[in-house]
C-alpha cells in the first residue's frame, strides 16, 4: 500500500528517471554549497559531528578552528576523498557530491589546494597549468589534445596572475615554497572552478608573499566562491570577511572576525577556561 | 641341572673374609634370601619342564601329539616360546632323523643343507646333511589356527601396549571359541583403555556374527560397535546390514553405521584442520619476520626468503658439527639460525637498505639483487643439490586421538613452535624498550627522533629481529622439507600474501591470515589438487586486495593527505 | 629562455631520431652481412643474427616496461606474463602448423595431447591454425588480462609495492597454472618442435632473416607508439600520476582510466615481443612466467635509465649480452653479477647509465624527496653547471 501511495505523489521523481550526467549547476537559491548534518568518525573518534554549513555564491569564507576541529576532513568530504557516515552535501541544488568520485567533483567545478603544496615537480610550470586546464579530460581526448591559441592565452594570463611568467619553462620542483603555493593556486584558476577550497595557503610564506596571496584571493572572490582554511589570524582579519569557527567537528560560531573574536564560546575554546 | 644346594657356596665365595660376627650375621641373611630365591626358581623350572616336554612331543608324527606339544609350549611362558611357535608356523622347524633332535636349517652348500640345533645361537652344532636326513615338523590347518591363536594370546599378555593392540587387531573377526574365552578373560585384567576397547570390539564382532548369539546379545554387540571407530567395527556393521534379516537389528545397525560415518567425517575435518593449521603455522613463521620489516618499517625485503634459507642451512651445518646428538643440534640451531640470519639482515640494512628509505620500489629491487647473490653463494658453497636435515626422535611419531584420527608429532611441534615464536615476538614488541621504540619509529620517525630515540639503531635492530625470525623459520622448515638454495624463493610470495592479506603492520593480522590461508589451502586440496588450490588462494588474495587494499585488519586512522 | 609556444618535445626528438637511425642500420646491416659468404670475415652467422633478434624482442619488452614504470610509476613485476602469453599464442599457431608431421603423426592434435591420450582438441585451441586469428590473440590475450587485472587493481587504488607484489602473484599463479598438464598448454615442456611459420621453414636462413627484420620493425613501431603516448598530454598526465596521484585526481583526471590505457598498451607490446621471440628461440614453456624473469627485465630498464625509452633498449641489450656471455663462460658468476647489478644500480645509478651519459637535457634535479631523484650530487653536478 505504501508503495502505491508513493506512486501517487505527483512531484515524485524516481531515481532511475534522474539523468546520469551531472546536471548543470543551479544556484537559484543563492547558495553554492550545502553541507547538512554531516558526521564522520574514524575509529570511534568523531572528526565531524552534525556539521551544517552553507556557502553563498561569490563569497570568500574563512574557516578557522583549533587543531582537530575537522577543517581538513570537511574539505575531504567536499572533494570526495572521504565519505561521510551520514548527512548530505550538495553543490548548488542539483549536484549531489556524495555520489561522485574525486575527478567528477573536480570536473563539476570544485578545485582544491592542499595544505602542503602539491605540484607536479618533474614538469614545467607551463605543463602544470596546462594539465589543470578546464576541458574534457578523458583518456583519448587527452591523448589527442592540442593547445589552441585561446588556451595558450589563458595559460599566459594565469601565469601573469600568479607572477610566474619568468618561470614558465622551469621545472616546478625548482620553484621556491611560496612560488609552489602560487602555482597551485594558478592550477586552481586554470580549472576555472565555481568553488575553490584553499587549505592554509600562506603557511611558510614571507609577509610580502602573504600580502600578495591575500590580494589574489580577494580578487578571486565574486567571480569564484572561495573557502579558505587558515590558522593565521592576522591573515584572516586582513581579508575581512565572513568567518566560521569549527570546533570538535561542528560549527561553533559564525560572523565577521570581530563578532567571532568577542564570542564567549570561541574565547573559551581558544584560550581555555 | 642346578639345584639350590649347588648355589649356596657361591655366596660364601663372595665373602672370603668371613671372620667377624657382623659379617656372619649378614651371611646368614643372605643364605636365607638365596633359599627363597631358589624356591621361586623352582616353579620356573616346572614351566621349563612343560616347555621341554612340549618340544619332545613335537617330534611325534601324530598331529594330536603335536597339538598337545604346542599347547604345552604355549602355556610354559618360556622365553623361547614365541620363537618356536613362529618357526612352526613358518615351517622352519625340522627333526634330524638320526639323533631325533630338533634343528633349524641355516643355509645351503652343494645341494646339502647346513643345520644347527634349535636354540644354538653360537652355531657350534652346525653340520652339513643331505635333505633326506631331516624331516619337517608337519602341521595341518587346525594346528596352524591354534598356533596363530597361541601367538596372539602370547602377544596379548605382552607388557607392551602396542603389541597387545596389534594382537587384538590381528584376531579381529577370527575368534575361535577358545580365543573368545582368552579375550574375555583378558578384558577383565586389561588396564589400557585402547586395548580394552579393541577387545570389546573384537568380542562384539564375534557376537554379532555368531549363530549362537540371541538377538539381545546381538543388540548389545551392535551398540558396542556403533560406538567404536575401529575400521573392523564399521566393516562388521556394514556386512551385518547386508546380510541380516532382522528388521530391528538392521535399522539399529544402519543407524550405528551412520553415526560412525558422521564421526569419521568429523575426524576427517579435524585432520584437514590440523594439516591446515600446520601449513598455516609454517606460513606464519615465514611471514612474521616479513610483517616486521615490511609492516613496521615499510621496507620490502625480497631477500627474506633467502634469510629463511640461511636459517635452514645453519641447521644443516650445526647438525654436521654434532652428528651424534640430533635432538640437541636442533635446539642449538634455533639461536644459531637466529644469529646468523639476524647478522646477515643487519648487514643488508646497514649496507644497502638504509640508503633507500622512503623509496620502497628501489628497496624491492636492491633486496631482490641480494637474494640472488645469497642464493648463488649457497649454491657455490654447499652445491646446488638439496640437503636433508635429520629429524630428532622426539619429533617423529604420531599421537593417536582415535582410530581414524592421528596427529603427526612434527606438525604438532611446528604449530606449537609457531605460537611460541609469535607470543615471544608479540611480548617483545609490546613490553620491551626496543618494542616501544620500534613502534614509535614506525608511527612517526621524526617525532621519535625528537624524543631521543636513535632511529638508525632501531632500524638496524628491527631489521635484525625480522631477519632473525626468518632464520628461526628456516629451522622449522628444515624439519619439513629438504634444504636447498631455492627454499626461500618458494616461500617469499606466500609470505607477502600473508602479510598483505592480514594487513600491514599488524601481527595479529599476520597470525590470522597465515593460519586461515593454510587451512583454506588444505580444505581445497582434496577436490582441487595442490597446485590448483594454491592458484585459487593466490587469485583469491588478488581479488581480496582489490576489495580491501589494506588487508583484513587495516590500520585505521585519519590521514590528512594520501 | 624561449617564449615560443612550442613548449614540448615532439615525437621525433633528437634522441628518438638517433635511436631509429641506429635501429635501421642494425636492422639492415645484420641480414646483409649474414647474406655474405661464410668465408668473408664480415659474415654474421645465422646464430648471431637470431641471437640479436632475440635481443630486439627483449628490447621491445623493456620499452613496454619503461612505459609503465618510467612514465606511470607502476613497477610491474609481472610483465613477463604478458610476454609469455603472447609467446604461447604464437606457439599455439606454430604447433598447429606442424600438422601431421609430429612424432605421433596426428593431423589435428599436437604431440603432447596424443601423449596425454586426449581425444579431441580443447576449445581454446580452435582457430589457432589461422595466422590472422593467432595474431589477433597475440594482441588480445595479454591486453585482456591486463585490462581485467588493471581494472580491478586501479579501481580499488592498489598502488606502490602492493601493486608490485600482486603483479608478481599474478605471474606466479600463471606459472603454476601453465605447469599443469590439464591446462592444455603442454605442461612442463611447453610448446616446441616447431616446423614452419606461414609456410616458411623456421630453420632456413631466409625465414630467420625475416623474423629478425620483423623484430626490428616491431621495436621501431613500438618505440614510436610509446613516444607518441609520452609526448602527448596523456603522457604528461601519466607523469603527473607518477609524481602526485591524488593531485591529478583533484584536477579532474580519472586516474584509473589513464593507468588502465597505458597498462594495456604496455601489455600488448609485451605480448607482441613474446610472439616474435618464440619462433626465433623455437620453444615456449612455463618458466617464461617465472617471477625472476619479470623482475630481471625491470633491472634492464633500471640499468639503462628509466623514463627515457632508449635507456630501456640499451639496458635490455647490454644485460642480455652480458648474460649470454657470462652464462657460457662463467655460469657461477652470472647470478652474482645480476644480483650486484640490482644493488649497484639502485644505490648509485638511480637514473641508469643513460642518466650519466646524457648531459644535454636542461634538467634541474634538486627537487626534494620525490621518487626519481635521490639528489646524488655527483651525478647532477655536471647538469647544474
Amino acid at each position: 500500500m505504501r508503495l502505491i501511495e508513493e506512486f501517487q505523489h505527483r512531484d515524485k521523481v524516481f531515481d532511475f528517471m534522474m539523468p546520469n550526467t551531472s546536471p548543470a549547476l543551479d544556484v537559484g537559491q543563492g547558495y553554492l554549497l550545502y553541507l547538512e548534518d554531516i558526521s564522520v568518525s574514524f575509529d570511534g573518534f568523531k572528526a565531524i559531528n552534525k556539521l551544517n554549513l552553507y556557502i553563498n555564491e561569490g563569497e570568500l569564507r574563512c574557516i578557522i578552528g583549533p587543531n582537530g576541529a575537522g577543517k581538513t576532513t570537511m574539505m575531504d568530504i567536499i572533494t570526495g576523498k572521504t565519505r561521510p557516515d551520514e548527512g548530505s552535501a550538495w553543490f548548488g541544488q542539483k549536484i549531489n557530491l556524495l555520489n561522485m568520485s574525486e575527478p567528477e567533483i573536480a570536473q563539476a567545478g570544485i578545485g582544491r589546494k592542499f595544505q602542503k603544496p602539491t605540484v607536479f615537480e618533474h614538469q614545467t610550470v607551463f605543463a602544470n597549468l596546462e594539465l589543470a586546464m578546464a576541458g574534457a579530460k578523458g583518456v583519448f581526448t587527452t591523448l589527442m589534445a592540442k593547445l589552441s591559441s585561446s588556451q595558450l592565452d589563458h595559460i599566459d594570463h594565469v601565469l601573469g596572475q600568479i607572477g610566474l611568467k619568468q618561470q614558465r619553462n622551469l621545472l616546478a620542483g625548482a620553484l621556491s615554497h611560496g612560488q609552489k603555493q602560487w602555482l597551485e593556486i594558478g592550477m586552481l584558476l586554470m580549472q576555472n572552478p565555481k568553488l575553490l577550497l584553499v587549505d592554509e595557503p600562506v603557511a611558510g610564506m614571507t609577509h610580502q608573499e602573504m600580502d600578495r596571496t591575500g590580494e589574489l584571493l580577494t580578487s578571486l572572490a565574486g567571480e569564484h566562491t572561495v573557502i579558505l582554511v587558515e590558522h593565521d589570524m592576522d591573515f584572516v582579519r586582513s581579508l575581512a570577511n565572513q568567518v566560521t569557527v569549527l570546533h570538535q567537528g561542528s560549527v561553533l560560531a559564525e560572523g565577521t572576525m570581530d563578532q567571532v573574536q568577542n564570542d564567549d564560546k570561541v574565547v573559551q575554546v581558544y584560550l581555555g577556561e | 641341572m642346578c639345584t639350590p644346594g649347588l648355589m649356596a657356596p657361591k655366596g660364601a665365595i663372595l665373602f672370603p673374609f668371613s671372620g667377624s660376627g657382623g659379617l656372619q650375621m649378614l651371611l646368614r641373611v643372605l643364605w636365607v634370601s638365596l633359599l627363597l630365591l631358589s624356591a621361586v626358581a623352582t616353579t620356573g623350572f616346572a614351566r621349563a619342564d612343560s616347555f621341554e616336554q612340549g618340544l619332545e612331543q613335537l617330534k611325534s608324527k601324530d598331529f594330536s601329539h603335536i597339538e598337545q606339544g604346542i599347547a604345552a609350549i604355549a602355556s610354559s611362558q618360556h622365553a623361547n616360546t614365541e620363537l618356536v611357535l613362529n618357526l612352526l608356523l613358518n615351517g622352519e622347524l625340522y627333526r634330524l632323523k638320526k639323533t631325533d633332535e630338533l634343528v633349524v636349517v641355516q643355509g645351503k652348500q652343494d645341494k646339502k643343507l647346513i643345520i644347527v640345533n634349535l636354540f644354538d645361537d653360537s652355531g657350534e652344532s652346525a653340520q652339513t646333511v643331505s635333505k633326506r636326513k631331516i624331516k619337517k615338523v608337519r602341521i595341518n590347518n587346525s594346528i596352524r589356527a591354534s598356533l596363530k591363536a597361541a601367538l596372539a594370546s602370547l602377544k596379548l599378555s605382552s607388557p607392551d601396549v602396542e603389541q597387545r593392540q596389534q594382537a587384538v587387531s590381528q584376531l579381529m573377526g577370527k575368534l575361535t571359541p577358545e580365543l573368545y574365552q582368552t579375550l574375555s578373560q583378558r578384558l577383565d585384567i586389561e588396564r589400557d583403555n585402547s586395548v580394552q576397547e579393541l577387545i570389546e570390539v573384537a568380542l562384539a564382532v564375534t557376537d554379532l556374527n555368531s549363530t549362537d548369539s540371541d538377538s539381545a546379545e546381538q543388540q548389545t554387540a551392535v551398540a558396542t560397535l556403533s560406538d567404536s571407530l575401529q575400521p573392523a567395527a564399521r566393516n562388521a556393521l556394514a556386512q551385518f546390514v547386508e546380510t541380516t534379516d532382522d528388521a530391528i537389528l538392521k535399522s539399529q545397525a544402519s543407524k550405528g553405521l551412520r553415526s560412525i560415518d558422521e564421526k569419521r567425517k568429523w575426524a576427517g575435518h579435524a585432520e584437514t584442520l590440523f594439516f591446515g593449521l600446520s601449513l598455516g603455522s609454517v606460513l606464519v613463521l615465514a611471514a612474521i619476520g616479513l610483517a616486521i620489516t615490511f609492516g613496521v618499517m615499510g621496507v620490502i625485503n625480497m631477500a627474506h626468503g633467502e634469510l629463511i634459507m640461511l636459517g635452514a642451512y645453519t641447521t644443516y651445518v650445526v647438525q654436521l658439527l654434532m652428528p651424534d646428538n640430533i635432538a640437541l643440534s636442533i635446539l642449538v640451531s634455533i639461536p644459531a639460525a637466529f644469529l646468523v640470519s639476524a647478522f646477515v639482515g643487519i648487514l643488508i640494512e646497514r649496507g644497502v637498505i638504509r640508503f633507500l628509505y622512503g623509496r620502497p620500489l628501489e628497496t624491492l629491487l636492491a633486496t631482490f639483487g641480494i637474494s640472488l647473490i645469497l642464493q648463488q653463494a649457497v649454491r657455490s658453497i654447499f652445491s646446488p643439490l638439496n640437503r636433508s636435515v635429520a629429524t630428532p626422535e622426539f619429533m617423529s611419531g604420531v599421537i593417536e586421538i582415535n582410530p581414524v584420527l592421528s596427529l603427526t608429532l612434527n606438525r604438532l611441534y611446528i604449530i606449537a613452535f609457531c605460537l611460541i615464536v609469535f607470543a615471544l615476538l608479540f611480548m617483545l614488541l609490546r613490553y620491551t624498550r626496543l618494542g616501544i621504540e620500534v613502534r614509535a619509529v614506525a608511527q612517526n620517525r621524526a617525532m621519535a627522533r625528537a624524543m631521543g630515540v636513535r632511529s638508525e639503531w632501531v632500524d638496524a635492530m628491527t631489521f635484525g629481529l625480522g631477519s632473525g625470525i626468518a632464520g628461526v623459520a628456516g629451522v622449522a622448515l628444515s624439519q619439513l622439507t629438504n634444504v636447498g638454495p631455492n627454499l626461500g624463493q618458494a616461500y617469499i610470495i606466500d609470505s607477502f600474501m600473508v602479510v598483505v592479506f592480514g594487513g600491514v603492520g599488524n601481527l595479529w593480522g599476520t597470525l590470522v591470515a597465515g593460519l586461515s590461508l593454510g587451512v583454506a589451502n588444505k580444505i581445497m586440496e582434496p577436490w582441487a589438487g595442490a597446485v590448483l588450490a594454491k592458484i585459487l588462494v593466490l587469485v583469491f588474495i588478488i581479488l581480496f586486495i582489490q576489495k580491501r587494499p589494506r588487508g583484513l585488519f587495516p590500520q585505521k586512522g585519519r590521514s590528512a593527505e594520501g | 629562455m624561449t617564449t615560443h609556444p612550442q613548449m614540448y618535445e615532439g615525437i621525433f626528438n633528437k634522441s628518438t631520431i638517433r635511436f631509429l637511425a641506429v635501429l635501421i642500420v642494425v636492422a639492415l646491416a645484420v641480414p646483409l652481412l649474414n647474406a655474405l659468404d661464410s668465408s668473408n670475415p664480415l659474415h654474421v652467422t645465422t646464430y648471431t643474427m637470431t641471437l640479436m633478434g632475440k635481443y630486439l624482442c627483449y628490447a621491445l619488452l623493456a620499452v613496454a616496461v619503461d612505459l609503465v614504470w618510467g612514465y606511470l610509476g607502476i613497477l610491474s613485476l609481472g610483465h613477463a606474463a604478458f610476454f609469455a602469453l603472447g609467446g604461447y599464442a604464437m606457439g599455439m599457431y606454430l604447433m598447429r602448423q606442424i600438422g601431421d608431421r609430429g612424432v605421433y603423426g596426428d593431423p589435428l592434435l599436437p604431440d603432447f595431447m596424443v601423449f596425454l591420450n586426449w581425444q579431441e582438441l580443447p576449445w581454446f585451441w580452435h582457430g589457432f591454425d589461422q595466422f590472422w586469428f593467432a595474431a589477433l590473440m597475440i594482441v588480445l590475450v595479454p591486453g585482456l588480462l591486463a585490462f581485467v587485472f588493471g581494472w580491478l587493481a586501479f579501481r580499488s587504488r592498489v598502488t606502490g609495492v602492493y601493486l608490485s607484489i600482486i603483479t608478481q602473484a599474478l605471474t606466479y599463479a600463471l606459472l603454476l597454472a601453465f605447469f599443469r598438464n590439464e591446462m592444455g598448454f603442454g605442461g612442463n615442456n611447453g610448446l616446441t618442435d616447431f616446423k614452419d611459420i606461414l609456410g616458411f621453414d623456421l630453420q632456413s636462413d631466409a625465414t630467420r632473416m625475416a623474423l629478425y627484420v620483423a623484430s626490428a620493425v616491431a621495436l621501431g613501431l613500438g618505440y614510436i607508439a610509446c613516444r607518441m603516448i609520452v609526448t602527448s598530454r596523456l603522457g604528461r598526465v601519466a607523469v603527473a600520476i607518477r609524481d602526485a596521484e591524488a593531485r591529478t585526481r583533484f584536477i579532474g583526471y580519472k586516474v584509473e582510466n589513464v593507468k588502465l590505457f597505458i597498462f594495456v598498451v604496455s601489455a600488448v607490446l609485451a605480448g607482441v615481443a613474446g610472439a616474435l621471440y618464440v619462433p626465433q628461440v623455437g620453444i615456449i614453456n612455463p618458466s617464461e612466467f617465472s617471477p625472476l624473469n619479470s623482475i630481471e627485465l625491470v633491472v634492464w630498464v633500471a640499468l639503462g635509465g628509466r623514463a627515457t625509452l632508449y635507456g630501456a633498449v640499451v639496458g635490455a641489450v647490454a644485460v642480455n649480452y652480458a648474460k649470454t656471455y657470462l652464462t657460457a663462460a662463467m655460469p657461477e658468476i652470472w647470478l652474482f653479477s645480476l644480483g650486484a647489478m640490482f644493488v649497484l644500480v639502485t644505490l648509485f645509478l638511480p637514473k641508469g647509465v643513460m642518466g650519466i651519459l646524457q648531459r644535454e637535457r636542461p634538467d634541474n634535479d634538486d627537487s626534494d624527496g620525490n621518487n626519481l631523484d635521490n639528489g646524488n650530487d655527483l651525478d647532477n653536478s655536471g647538469v647544474k653547471a
